[in-house]
């Protein structure tokens, strides 16, 4: 192809992508600074006539909004913490020791994977209510940090693979434990790997909608995503607010990504080794 | 400061033997270099005495103590790794400093042993640079400076010059020769290079297989290797081996192959009765194949054919047609060998090499 037109072109279906990608975006904004609660409307500007932000004012004040955030962000964040501790040391054993059952343990969880999220919903019901930890954050923490577990320690062993063994013996010969090796060599080394695995179980945890609903049964104890679809009623649905907080919580999410960012370039061991 | 004692040392993964049987003592301020092909267990016994590696049976001693059970981080010895294994989110400073912070040694201590070594190892300049900014051959120099900062024990290389290139590499010999002889510190050096074992070393250590074929100075496993791998192992161009009948004829000695007749002297072959007219393999080194019309021993000259001549400079490997199937490497000064014209030749008879073709031992 043309040397010009390649450029071209690739920037075109670039710009298409965005398009499609903002553009819903976009509309739910609009809609949520629309005046009354219509979610149709012939007028396709994206700041509509009479635009107000009285959704977002009445959502802090008439809902648990601030609420359902923080136990998002309480449980979401502790889900991400413990899911990665777990996940990191979990998988430092799958890269680097033999042990009996390595090789079925690590295919069982990848086909833990295949199963679908609804099916696990009984089981895991069963097993919080029998700990008791029905309406509780533990209840959930627990449920989310062990279901994004097997993906997690997949991602990370992968990691862990690619870094030279030597680097542990290094530090092993240097005067370091296994665990000094593990923490100081290692875990800064793995800084992309594990940034990947801290966004994939928070927004996992931010998203989730199906283990909530079984779980949390109090509105006070609910996480946003619930909140939300309180809003949407058998008759009506309050748009205008369901919208708004459609785009508050989006933020958080942006926050980590754009503040991960840093940590997600790849090439951190490069100049370690020959090569 | 510290010698270095294996006794009966085994190495066994399952059912496969590593390391059989190593006994041997490598003394105090020795430069030992372990040398031998790649897959004979060298890298494995180095491992073994930092303890990177379990011992199956057997026991490895650092200064008279055992140190079996001991963890790497015990046993007071510093290793150079292979690739280097640097720390790349560490500054060459942090990574020199790393095992001295380990060891919650104070940081003015630090510093000093730090630039000390630095100093030693021409990296001041290059001190609080990142590993992937630095050149192979300074890589490998901070390296060498993580394991001097710890004034270890024992000092362990693991092929260290084998990644740079050659001119590198024999640079880099000489700093490491320098270093051994500023420290006087016990240095272990494993490699399968042999002219890096032959340079360096004051005890040298061939093994092959799992098993220690020879140990002696470098000029002992030169001038009289114990069997047919060290001596083909040792030495460039290699030894050259003729394979023939040991006969007895006019009072002489003599070995019979490819047609030709090559005198054994007495001196050089005292068991000479129980292998006469027995099968031997011959070996010579191309340095002792006299080409020099001067110098040639008349009386038991031989005559061949030139087969080819490489040119290498200050001198010229030629080699020597004996047989359809069977060429014998020469070098020579003289420059005056052309492929495919006559050649007189005799061996520098003292120092000939006699090998029994069975167990493959030196029989002389």
């Amino acid at each position: 192809m043309n040397k010009k037109l390649k450029p071209f072109f690739l920037h075109l279906f670039i710009i298409i992508a965005v398009i499609i990608a903002t553009y819903p975006l976009i509309r739910i904004f609009s809609v949520s600074i629309r005046p009354g609660d219509r979610i149709i409307s012939t007028d396709l500007s994206i700041i509509p006539d009479g635009a107000s932000f009285i959704s977002y004012i009445k959502l802090f004040k008439e809902t648990y909004f601030l609420r359902w955030i923080f136990n998002s962000l309480l449980i979401t964040f502790a889900t991400s913490f413990i899911g990665v501790s777990l996940a990191s040391t979990a998988a430092y054993a799958f890269s680097r020791y033999r042990f009996v059952g390595k090789k079925w343990g690590l295919q069982l969880l990848l086909l833990s994977q295949m199963i679908p999220a609804g099916m696990l919903i009984l089981p895991l019901y069963l097993m919080i209510m029998k700990l008791n930890l029905i309406n509780t954050y533990l209840g959930m923490v627990i449920a989310y940090s062990v279901s994004s577990l097997p993906f997690s320690i997949w991602i990370l062993k992968g990691y862990y693979d690619t870094i030279p063994h030597s680097l542990e013996e290094a530090a092993m010969v240097d005067g370091a434990n296994e665990l000094q090796a593990f923490y100081r060599i290692i875990l800064p080394l793995s800084t992309p790997a594990l940034s990947i695995t801290f966004l994939f179980n928070f927004t996992t945890a931010w998203n989730e909608y199906l283990v909530a609903r079984v779980v949390l049964y109090n509105p006070q104890n609910y996480t946003w995503t619930l909140g939300l679809f309180e809003l949407q009623g058998q008759f009506i649905t309050q748009w205008g607010m369901f919208t708004a907080g459609s785009i508050i919580i989006t933020i958080p999410v942006l926050l980590i990504f754009l503040y991960s960012s840093k940590w997600l370039v790849s090439g951190l061991t490069l100049g370690s080794v020959k090569g | 400061m510290a010698d270095v004692k294996f006794i009966n040392l085994k190495k066994s993964y399952d059912e496969t033997t590593i390391l059989d049987n190593i006994n041997f003592k490598i003394q105090d301020k020795e430069f030992a270099v372990i040398v031998g092909p790649s897959g004979c267990g060298k890298t494995t016994l180095l491992r073994m005495i930092a303890g990177l590696e379990n011992i199956t049976s057997g026991e490895i001693l650092i200064d008279n103590t055992k140190v079996n059970e001991l963890p790497p981080s015990k046993r007071e010895v510093a290793m150079v790794f292979q690739d280097y294994a640097l720390y790349p989110h560490m500054t060459v400073k942090e990574n020199m400093s790393f095992a001295l912070k380990m060891k919650k040694v104070n940081q003015d201590e630090i510093d000093k042993r730090v630039n000390e070594a630095a100093n030693i190892l021409q990296l001041s300049n290059l001190i609080s640079r990142m590993p992937k900014q630095l050149s192979g051959g300074q890589r490998q120099r901070v390296a060498i400076g993580r394991a001097i900062v710890r004034h270890p024990k024992v000092f362990l290389f693991d092929e260290p010059l084998s990644n740079l290139d050659a001119k590198l590499r024999e640079e880099m010999r000489i700093e490491i020769l320098k270093l051994y002889q500023k420290l006087q510190t016990t240095m272990i050096y494993v490699t399968h290079d042999q002219i890096e074992a032959m340079t360096l070393a004051s005890k040298v250590i061939i093994m092959n297989k799992g098993k220690i074929q020879q140990i002696g100075t470098p000029i002992e496993v030169y001038k009289k290797p114990n069997n047919l791998f060290v001596a083909s192992f040792i030495g460039t161009p290699t030894m050259n081996f003729l394979k023939g009948i040991i006969l007895f004829e006019n009072q002489k000695l003599y070995l019979k192959s490819h047609d030709k007749f090559f005198f054994i002297p007495n001196f050089a072959f005292p068991l000479s009765d129980k292998y006469i007219n027995k099968e031997v393999i011959l070996g010579i080194r191309p340095d002792d194949i006299i080409l020099d019309d001067s110098k040639i021993d008349v009386e038991n000259k031989v005559e061949a054919n030139v087969d080819v001549v490489e040119l290498l400079g200050p001198r010229e490997n030629v080699h020597i047609r004996l047989s359809s199937d069977k060429t014998i490497c020469a070098t020579s000064h003289s420059f005056n060998s052309t492929p495919n014209s006559k050649i007189i030749f005799s061996l520098n008879y003292p120092n000939i090499h006699l090998f029994d073709p069975k167990t493959q031992e030196r029989i002389n």
